[in-house]
């Protein structure tokens, strides 16, 4: 008999696949896999939970600007390459608001949030909306551009130095069983999952964040059922623009230090996560995020030739290896275009 | 004049006339069927009724109102509904979340608790309340069909435009379309404008027939009497007037 009689059928592996329920796909045996293999890292060492903790908080810092890629791929069918910039964009404004305006920092994190979000709506409308229905690279060029942009602007107004901001969580270190977790990074994966989590709830439980998805899925179809498509799609902008914004915040204050270039490297990781989980999917994005915090803050602890210079470029490893094996990502699907 | 009036469309794609000088009245209340062969402008019509395509001359007027500078978000809003014929349904979404999507549009004051009532109602009066939390994506077109019609209901028209709506559905199944039909016009009031393929569907619901050919109206009457125009039966190659299966 030759092998491929004896093969599965594809639909017979699948409906086996099912039959084991949710952990049948392979996407979640690798999540499960990852989970059980951090667990058991923790509980065996001190360092290892350490570098746990760490790259959580910056992987949930990469999930949420991540996350605003993925938003904006899905309205508008391309990578915003000044995403990154916009956060810096609005860092600099909480910057001026508490440091030179003395308004105390969680005031001038909500009133960062709200100009955040006119600000996104504000570049849909202006920049991207005139090209947007040109061409996909007239569009990725103009966000390359807004990156330049902003960059320029920033470093105008307020210079190329290095600036201090208030710290949001102050600088506290809690010592659990001899690990030691910053209170700031606590207070990163808090915040992350808060503004996720209101996200979640607007696109699933409001009518807005139904007409959005709408719009961002059959921009034609949506348009006949009444939604007023250009509308929610700048409102998507918007909202990216704010998570990105929340990225920016919570970046700054793990580093305690604000330049205009300190979001670049962070948008190249957003990058990697957002491919890894698949452009398309916003869990896929976050988890992404996360996935790609431990596992750098894991490789610099325990391979010693991945020093802080080569991890960007083993991010970009991650990249081009998911493209080359799975350009999907972790759960992305193939797209169908007819129903 | 009835509730929608196409008045003299034309509209042109390269060399091809889709519409040529259309005119074409449905008085409110009456299910109006719109048949033709493959190409002869009938997707084409319902696409400039919706403001989806503009029309080179002519009008498209609707209860007084001209749609010239209707934005096709706005159509619905003054009482239009469609279906597709080839479904365009929001895929990763679930089938009551479709529904609501059509909803949005007309109840804007409405609860969301409410809107989610009317939505599970609308799907129960098509049938397919059962399915209400499976995404839409993977469903028979048949099931796909029908989540169009209720999404298209849930917007509470006054004019419900069809295309296709037999599409994928078995013998039985168009006999319960028919009925279900009669009723959106005589318990709901719905005027009905319908192209379908499926004859006897249209010749037993419609109160008025327009046949186009290439574009043009070549008849347009009762049923029986658009049955047997020689135009018409000349129109469906070997002159039957029975379903093409
Ligand atoms: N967007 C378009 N671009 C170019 N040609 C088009 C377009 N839409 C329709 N046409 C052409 O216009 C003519 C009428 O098409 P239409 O879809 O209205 O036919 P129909 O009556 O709905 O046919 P069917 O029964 O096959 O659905 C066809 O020749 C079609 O190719
Ligand atoms: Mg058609």
């Amino acid at each position: 008999m030759s092998a491929v009689q004896t093969r599965e059928h594809p639909a017979l592996r699948r409906d086996r696949l099912a039959a084991l329920g949710p952990l049948g796909k392979p996407v979640n045996l690798i999540l499960v896999g990852a989970a059980v293999f951090l667990l058991i890292g923790c509980l065996s060492s001190q360092i290892f939970a350490q570098q746990t903790v760490v790259g959580l908080a910056q992987g949930a810092v990469y999930g949420s600007l991540a996350l605003a890629l993925v938003l904006i791929y899905r309205a508008t069918e391309v990578v915003n390459f000044a995403q990154g910039e916009m956060a810096m964009f609005t860092t600099y404004v909480a910057y001026q608001l508490t440091t030179s305006w003395h308004v105390t920092y969680w005031l001038a994190f909500a009133l960062t949030l709200l100009i955040a979000f006119v600000f996104g709506m504000g570049v849909q409308l202006v920049f991207i909306r005139p090209v947007q229905h040109t061409s996909v690279i007239a569009v990725v060029i103009v966000t390359v551009g807004l990156f330049i942009l902003i960059d320029g602007v920033v470093g105008w107004v307020w210079g190329a130095d290095i600036k201090f901001m208030p710290a949001p969580f102050g600088n506290t270190v809690y010592h659990v069983g001899g690990v030691a977790i910053a209170r700031q990074d606590i207070g990163t994966i808090l915040v992350t999952i808060a503004s996720v989590g209101l996200l979640w709830l607007l696109f699933q439980r409001t009518k807005l964040g139904l007409g959005m998805r709408a719009a961002a899925l059959r921009p034609a179809s949506a348009r006949l059922v009444g939604v007023r498509v250009d509308r929610m799609l700048a409102l998507g902008w918007g909202l990216a623009a704010v998570l990105g914004a929340v990225a920016g915040l919570m970046a700054e204050a793990s580093e305690y230090s604000l330049q205009p270039s300190f979001m670049q490297p962070i948008l190249l990781y957003a990058f990697a996560a957002a491919v890894l989980g698949g452009l398309e999917s916003p869990v896929g994005a976050l988890v992404g995020g996360v996935m790609i915090g431990i596992f750098l803050n894991l490789l610099g602890q325990y391979v010693s030739f991945v020093t802080s210079e080569i991890r960007l470029p083993f991010a970009f490893l991650v990249l081009i290896v998911v493209l080359l094996i799975k350009p999907t990502g972790l759960f992305g699907k193939k797209k169908v275009r007819k129903v | 004049m009835g509730l929608l009036a196409l008045e003299n469309a034309r509209l042109r794609f390269g060399g091809i006339v889709a519409l040529d000088d259309v005119s074409l009245d449905v008085a409110e209340g009456t299910i109006a069927g719109l048949i033709g062969p493959n190409g002869a402008g009938k997707t084409t019509a319902f696409n400039v009724i919706t403001r989806l395509y503009r029309l080179e001359s002519g009008d498209v007027v609707f209860d007084g109102h001209s749609l010239r500078h209707t934005p096709p978000s706005r159509v619905v809003r003054m009482g239009i509904a469609r279906t597709f014929q080839n479904v365009e349904l929001f895929p990763t979404m679930t089938v009551l979340e479709n529904v609501l999507v059509g909803g949005h549009a007309f109840a804007r004051m409405k609860r969301e608790s409410e809107l989610r009532k009317d939505a599970l109602d609308t799907l129960e009066l098509v049938g397919i309340h059962m399915h209400a939390d499976r995404p839409a994506a993977g469903l028979p077109f048949g099931t796909l069909k029908r989540i169009e019609l209720a999404r298209a209901l849930a917007s509470k028209p006054r004019l419900l435009l069809l295309d296709e709506p037999a599409g994928g559905l078995n013998h039985e199944e168009v006999g319960e379309l028919a009925d279900f039909i009669r009723r959106l016009r005589d318990e709901l009031k719905l005027t009905i404008l319908l192209v379908e393929h499926h004859m006897n569907l249209v010749m037993q619901v419609s109160d008025h027939v327009t046949v186009l050919n290439f574009g043009r109206t070549i008849a347009s009457g009762p049923p029986a009497e658009v049955q047997r125009d020689p135009q018409v039966i000349e129109a469906y190659l070997g002159g039957e007037l029975e379903p093409v299966a």
